[in-house]
């Protein structure tokens, strides 16, 4: 693919920019479910799945995505699982923003008024009734706002997975790179994509943030 | 399978391991501080009244916020050198570094700034403080105390993030892991005690900008919250 920037090579970053929504999207699903567990192991009455939940979040929130990405990937061969680079990068991905949304989500479960909590009781509500009929609808608007921001973080954060070598956006730069050395002006497109995946979601997010500030409920 | 782990071999490098670590810390104290320094003009220039410096800080804080910190490394790194200009990873890495943090230290920092209610403001101006007095004796210090938790996560999240800068070898913690594994074949004992080591940064950072919290605010000390 040497000489000057062509058609192949665009389309070849088109591909590569499939690759990074892909995994996006399974990050977000993979991660979103594991992360509703951690937020409902974080609020859970039970000690010790309070203690574990928050260990786990602890522990992620400490470690930089890199090295659980090279952990996935070269630690679990080197112990005698071979595992493929989308499987590494969709675990490591998974693992990562399951511990972030499930804090986020957490503080929007603690952000549904306190006498909500106290009228479901009143009304005789079991645990899981009280969660899933009164506090999980409420708690899903507040967390809207928030977790379409993160969103911008999760794809950004799957340029991560080039380094097991996966090929997403950045790496298929890499990779077109290596044959004509034009680095400044291939990252600058890889840049340029980046930014218009992300800034419609910031752009949403702090959006659907204003609506939320001006629709505060009357119970607060 | 050989699921026999074997951490003596990795742990044997605790030197190499130090020198990263210290090294980690290095790049995000510098990228702290010129951070920080970026972040407190930045937010001034957001809401300065100047349109066109507006728009030129948002457009700094919206293109850094939204690309990925590896590709602003590499834009960097290769940036320079097209230019001529002949740096060690290390500089490259801090310089990197510092242009990303800036812009999410302007974004916290412009919050803060602008929840200070005008009437502090106006009563500043009616004891006859000059426009810089104002600034910081009732914007800017007022303003950072109040978002100063939200801060300094995003600093520790600048320290894990500095693991990226491996992949222009600075010689990093992340970079010496990799240096690590590859020489013992240990690559799960290795990158586990690496993510430890990184925990115990983070809880390391964490407690220092406590510390750092309770010198700095003394009025927050005292009261317990935020004013």
């Amino acid at each position: 693919m040497g000489g000057a920037l062509n058609v192949n090579h665009l389309l070849f970053l088109g591909h590569g920019a499939l690759w990074t929504i892909g995994l996006s999207v399974i990050a977000l699903v993979g991660g979103g479910l594991a992360g509703f567990l951690v937020a409902l192991g974080r609020v859970s009455p039970s000690r010790t799945v309070r203690l574990l939940a928050a260990t786990y979040v602890q522990l992620i929130q400490g470690t930089p995505l890199l090295v659980i990405m090279f952990l996935s990937f070269f630690g679990l061969a080197a112990i005698g699982f071979n595992i493929s680079p989308l499987a590494a990068a969709g675990a490591s991905m998974t693992i990562f923003v399951a511990a972030y949304l499930g804090e986020i989500w957490r503080g929007c479960i603690e952000a549904v008024p306190r006498p909500q909590w106290e009228a479901a009781e009143g009304l005789a509500l079991s645990r899981s009734q009280r969660m899933v009929k009164v506090i999980l609808p409420q708690a899903i608007r507040i967390a809207t706002p928030p977790t379409v921001g993160f969103m911008v973080q999760i794809i950004k954060n799957t340029s991560l997975a080039s380094v097991v070598g996966f090929v997403e956006l950045t790496r298929s730069g890499q990779i077109i790179n290596n044959s004509m050395f034009e680095p400044f002006l291939i990252y600058s497109i890889i840049a340029v994509v980046y930014f218009s995946l992300c800034y419609p979601l910031s752009r949403l997010s702090r959006r659907l943030e204003r609506t939320a500030l001006q629709k505060k409920p009357a119970l607060a | 399978m050989g699921l026999e782990l074997d951490f003596s071999v990795v742990l044997d490098r605790w030197r190499s391991l130090l020198d990263g670590a210290t090294l980690t810390l290095e790049l995000a104290f510098i990228a702290v501080v010129c951070g920080a320094i970026i972040g407190v003009f930045g937010a001034i220039g957001r809401r300065g009244g100047n349109p066109l410096i507006e728009r030129l800080c948002g457009a700094y804080v919206e293109g850094i916020r939204n690309t990925p910190l590896l590709v602003q490394i590499f834009l960097v790194y290769f940036g320079l050198s097209s230019l001529g200009l002949k740096f060690s990873a290390f500089t490259v890495a801090a310089v990197a570094l510092t242009i990303n943090v800036g812009a999410y230290t302007t974004e916290i920092m412009r919050a803060g700034f602008d929840s200070i209610v005008r009437g502090q403001i106006e009563a500043a101006e009616g004891l006859g403080l000059s426009k810089a007095q104002i600034y910081w004796h009732v914007i800017i210090w007022p303003g950072i105390e109040r978002v100063y938790p939200a801060l300094t996560s995003q600093f520790v999240l600048l320290m894990l993030a500095s693991s990226v800068t491996s992949q222009i070898s600075a010689e990093e913690l992340t970079a010496v892991a990799n240096y690590i594994q590859s020489e013992t074949y240990r690559s799960f004992e290795t990158y586990i005690v690496v993510a430890l080591i990184y925990v115990a940064l983070s809880f390391v950072m964490r407690f220092g900008f406590w510390l750092l919290g309770l010198a700095l605010f003394p009025r927050r000390r005292r009261l317990g919250t935020p004013l």
